[in-house]
């Protein structure tokens, strides 16, 4: 006895082949802008590197030197670093909130729901909050790092908080509930358990909305301003990469256009090499989603 | 109790095989109406198994297993959990392949066609060779005629024909009466029993060769499962059956011959009252007296 | 005896009121995050307000004249541009990341999926102000041919005829399809990952080709997961600013076609405020316009939230792989 199969029809093969080719193709279209843009970045930026590129401030002249990006790179970290001190502890602290103590109580699902709004809420928008009611009121002088840093933590903040629950309620009640039953009070089993516990998860999480801030222009623009000599000053005006590259871009000259994709390539390379740090840590998490 | 050898019912199989269908009048059983093209009975096919073996990534599951399932009757296989019995099942229609880093070697016959051989259409292997699931699984954003009639619009079968073929494969899982009167609502709606007859209905009108059930009634309450398992004795005249199952009163209520896994191999396989009666093996024989689990 | 006797229970060894005080000031914390939100809101407001006096409400949205230097100060251009580039960056670019998501979920082979996805999150590593110097540089140039040949060819179609400009609204709107595939890329994936197995399998068992099964198992189940995440990428592109800032062209009025330069809220803010601190209607004018942009992706993001949520609860129950048995 032989059996023999209903072949399927040919009709429902081809769909199925064109289904995968056009999926297939729209996947490859969506990486052609990553591809050009890596090599435009790699092409044009590294033209622009030198030693004196790193090591030199920019001049402003509009002839002659234009200098580079020292004071850039030492700005952006700086801001995005007290953007992290900021909004790195109240994002954890938020999400410690919700997932010990909060729940499903309504107070904590408000919190909850309002993190996903500042998520949904435009940079530019942190930006021009910050610029009334710093900027505009002349709390402590005009333009100042530490209130695009602000601008940046409030960009962050719903960052931290949402990917910190996440990883806080990762961790298994039956490990809070040895350490309670053990009689150690609530606090001492959140500083003891839950936290190391979490930490690799936290410290990705962290990772992440740092890497997000570091690119942004729009909160910076209005706060932080410009100004081409080096300072470390966080109550004065700054330079940072994003506002270079800005400020290069629309003068639209061919040697500063050379300087911008230079910062852009030295941005780029910074927000790859947090991410990929991210990437590390979260791989030596336990915890895993 | 049925002879393996000897199939309680012979039907004279000489005409092609691909339209190996008695031209018998229809008889009265609703569930051997279910063939979508031809009116009349069927009959099921014959399976069986030649070393096969079967791995998820690097752990074999299956350690090389020789089974023949003979047609038209209900092979059940049991055993603890973990011996293998499901991985088997899967194989039969290729669907352990879906399963990331898992594969199957060895060779798995319908009547004397390899399903894992060059050129053979893991499509066409899964329309002749139905399953049915642990859970049942309707099309939730479907309505109660939209499933069952989910695998003829697949195989475009004409929409004329299609009304026709969803009262008799619902008449056929026995369902019909209860849901006649909201065909056109979602399959979700209906109860857990309900939802296993209409995935039964949703196998059987694309009219199979084999239908292959995974625990079934595992998660249906007992008249539930008395129904399906009332179910499975009809619709044998119709279809091999092929049935794991961890309950052994239901092995024994519903199939012909049962094979007992143990750590992935196949241990006995033999008609059902022998092996739980006079089981030749020692594993066999704790196994259906209790002695583990 | 070293050991407490039975039946008395020591103190515990730290102060007793750490614990409130812990839960005090997390909550503090938290509680500041909804008084920031109403803060921000009520300072929007109130800051505008002087340009809706100045305006009118209904002026200020929907007439067509944003001219600074002679104060007026209607919006309708701006709104114009970002709902423009906004939608046609959704309709360029959730086809593309749908794609993507179908693929590197249920059709690409296991070794590639990890890659690719890789591949398509590095997109958003892209700050976008680097988009920006891309796209006037490279992009907008390069497209200008095409932009010619389509408009010439297609004169017909509304918006569409007359000269390109290098910036313009395509442009924009191309930049911002790029920039919103990873997010809408990414939901989607998330949104197709909670199918349920078991309805992917009773496809397959009965006999489905893995396009079927997509049509009829994950995509069903998984509509109002993509609709929420296209929402998502379109409260991206809506208040996308620099890059957006850089393409456009800034010209506040209603462009003739898609390749005509123009304007969007978030852009005017960005672009304007230097020359606005001085005078303060024009200044309240940007916060309005800021009002307006909040207002908006307001709106998109709580539908969008919404429906992914609702989309990944209903696909909750995971159910295990079947190894049993």
């Amino acid at each position: 006895m032989t059996a023999v199969l209903t072949p399927i029809s040919s009709r429902r093969r081809a769909t199925d082949r064109a289904a995968r080719g056009v999926t297939l193709a729209l996947t490859l279209l969506a990486l052609v802008p990553l591809f050009l843009i890596l090599y435009f970045l790699l092409k044009e930026g590294l033209g622009a590197f030198s030693m004196s590129f790193f090591t030199t401030d920019p001049t402003g002249r509009f002839l002659g030197n234009a200098g580079g990006i020292r004071s850039a790179i030492v700005g952006t970290v700086i801001i995005v670093g007290l953007a992290t001190v900021i909004a790195v502890p109240l994002g954890i602290g938020v999400a410690l909130y919700l997932v010990e103590y909060g729940k499903q109580s309504r107070f904590a699902n408000a919190v909850r729901y309002f993190i996903d709004v500042m998520t949904g809420v435009p940079s530019v928008m942190f930006g021009l909050f910050i610029y009334i009611v710093l900027v505009v009121a002349q709390i402590d002088g005009t333009f100042a790092a530490w209130k695009g840093a602000i601008a940046l933590s409030l960009l962050m903040l719903p960052v931290v908080a949402r990917s910190s629950e996440v990883v806080l309620n990762l961790i298994p009640n039956a490990l809070r509930e040895s350490a309670l039953a053990l009689g150690a009070p609530r606090w001492r089993m959140i500083f003891r358990v839950v936290l190391p516990t979490a930490l690799p998860g936290l410290v990705t999480g962290s990772m992440l909305a740092i890497a997000r801030a570091a690119g942004e222009t729009a909160p910076l623009l209005f706060t932080v301003a410009f100004v081409n000599g080096l300072s470390a000053n966080v109550g004065q005006r700054m330079n940072s990469l994003p506002i270079q590259i800005f400020n290069d871009v629309s003068q639209a000259q061919d040697r500063l256009v050379q300087r911008a994709w230079g910062a852009a390539l030295t941005l780029v390379l910074m927000i790859l090499f947090v991410s990929l740090i991210a990437r590390l840590v979260q791989r030596r998490s336990r915890l895993q989603p | 109790m049925t002879n393996p050898d000897a199939p309680e019912r012979v039907m004279p199989d000489e005409s092609p095989p691909a339209t190996s269908r008695t031209s018998a009048p229809a008889p009265a059983t609703a569930a051997a109406l279910a063939t979508p093209a031809v009116q009349g009975a069927k009959t099921g096919r014959s399976m069986s198994l030649e070393g096969l073996r079967a791995f998820y990534g690097d752990s074999q599951a299956i350690m090389g297993v020789d089974l023949h399932y003979a047609a038209n009757e209900v092979t059940a296989m049991i055993g603890p959990s973990g011996c293998g019995k499901s991985t088997v099942l899967r194989c039969l229609n290729r669907m352990h392949e879906e399963i990331p880093g898992a594969r199957a070697e060895g060779k798995v016959t319908l009547d004397d066609l390899d399903i894992y051989g060059p050129g053979v259409d893991v499509t066409s292997v899964r329309r002749a060779i139905g399953m049915v699931f642990q859970k049942p699984n309707p099309f939730p954003t479907m309505s109660i005629f939209d499933n069952v009639a989910a695998g003829l619009k697949l195989a475009g079968i004409k929409s004329s024909d299609t009304k026709e073929v969803v009262e008799r494969s619902l008449r056929g899982a026995g369902l019909w009466d209860e849901v006649k009167d909201r065909l056109s609502q979602p399959g979700m709606g209906l109860s857990g029993g309900q939802q296993q007859r209409l995935c039964i209905a949703r196998t059987i009108a694309v009219a199979p060769e084999v239908i292959l059930m995974d625990e079934p009634c595992s998660a249906l309450d007992p008249i539930a499962t008395l129904k399906v398992e009332e179910l499975i004795l009809e619709l044998k005249r119709d279809f091999t059956i092929i049935i794991v199952t961890h309950n052994m009163q239901q092995a024994a209520r519903v199939s012909d011959t049962t094979a007992f896994f143990y750590l992935g191999e196949l241990i006995e396989h033999a008609p059902t009252e022998k092996l739980f009666s006079t089981p030749e093996h020692p594993r066999t024989e704790e196994y259906v007296t209790g002695k583990f689990s | 005896m070293s050991t407490p006797a039975r039946g008395t229970l020591p103190r515990a060894s730290g102060p007793r009121l750490a614990d409130p005080i812990l839960q005090g000031v997390l909550a503090a914390i938290a509680a500041s995050v909804l008084l920031l939100i109403g803060f921000f809101f009520v300072k929007l407001i109130l800051e505008s307000e002087p340009a809706f006096e100045h305006t009118g409400v209904v002026d200020f949205v929907f007439s067509n004249n944003w001219v600074p230097s002679r104060g007026q100060y209607g919006a309708l251009p701006l709104v114009f541009g970002t709902l423009l580039t906004s939608a046609l960056a959704l309709v360029i670019g959730v086809p593309v990341a749908v794609a993507s998501a179908l693929y590197i979920t249920e059709l690409a082979p296991r070794r590639v999926r990890g890659p690719l996805t890789l591949l398509v999150e590095l997109l958003a590593a892209v700050p976008s102000v680097v988009y920006g110097l891309w796209g006037i540089f490279f992009l907008a140039p390069k497209l200008l041919g095409a932009e010619k040949w389509f408009s010439s060819t297609f004169h017909f179609i509304p918006f569409v005829g007359g000269s390109p400009a290098i910036p313009n609204y395509f442009v924009a709107s191309l930049i911002l399809a790029i920039m919103i595939i990873p997010i809408v890329s990414a939901i989607s994936r998330e949104v197709m990952s909670t199918v349920p197995r078991d309805h992917k399998e009773a496809a397959l068992a009965l006999g489905a080709t893995r396009w079927e099964m997509i049509r009829i198992a994950v995509l069903p189940y998984s509509r109002a997961g993509i609709s929420g995440a296209a929402m998502l990428g379109l409260g991206r592109a809506i208040g996308e600013t620099i890059a957006v800032t850089i393409v456009i062209g800034n010209a506040a009025v209603i462009g003739d076609t898609v390749f005509s330069q123009g304007y969007t809220l978030a852009a005017v803010i960005a672009n304007e405020f230097g020359e606005a601190a001085s005078d303060p209607v024009h200044r309240a004018s940007l916060i309005a316009a800021g009002l307006l942009l909040f207002i908006l992706t307001l709106v998109v993001n709580l539908v969008a939230r919404y429906s992914v949520t609702r989309a990944e609860s209903a696909g909750a129950r995971k159910v295990p792989v079947g190894m049993a048995g």
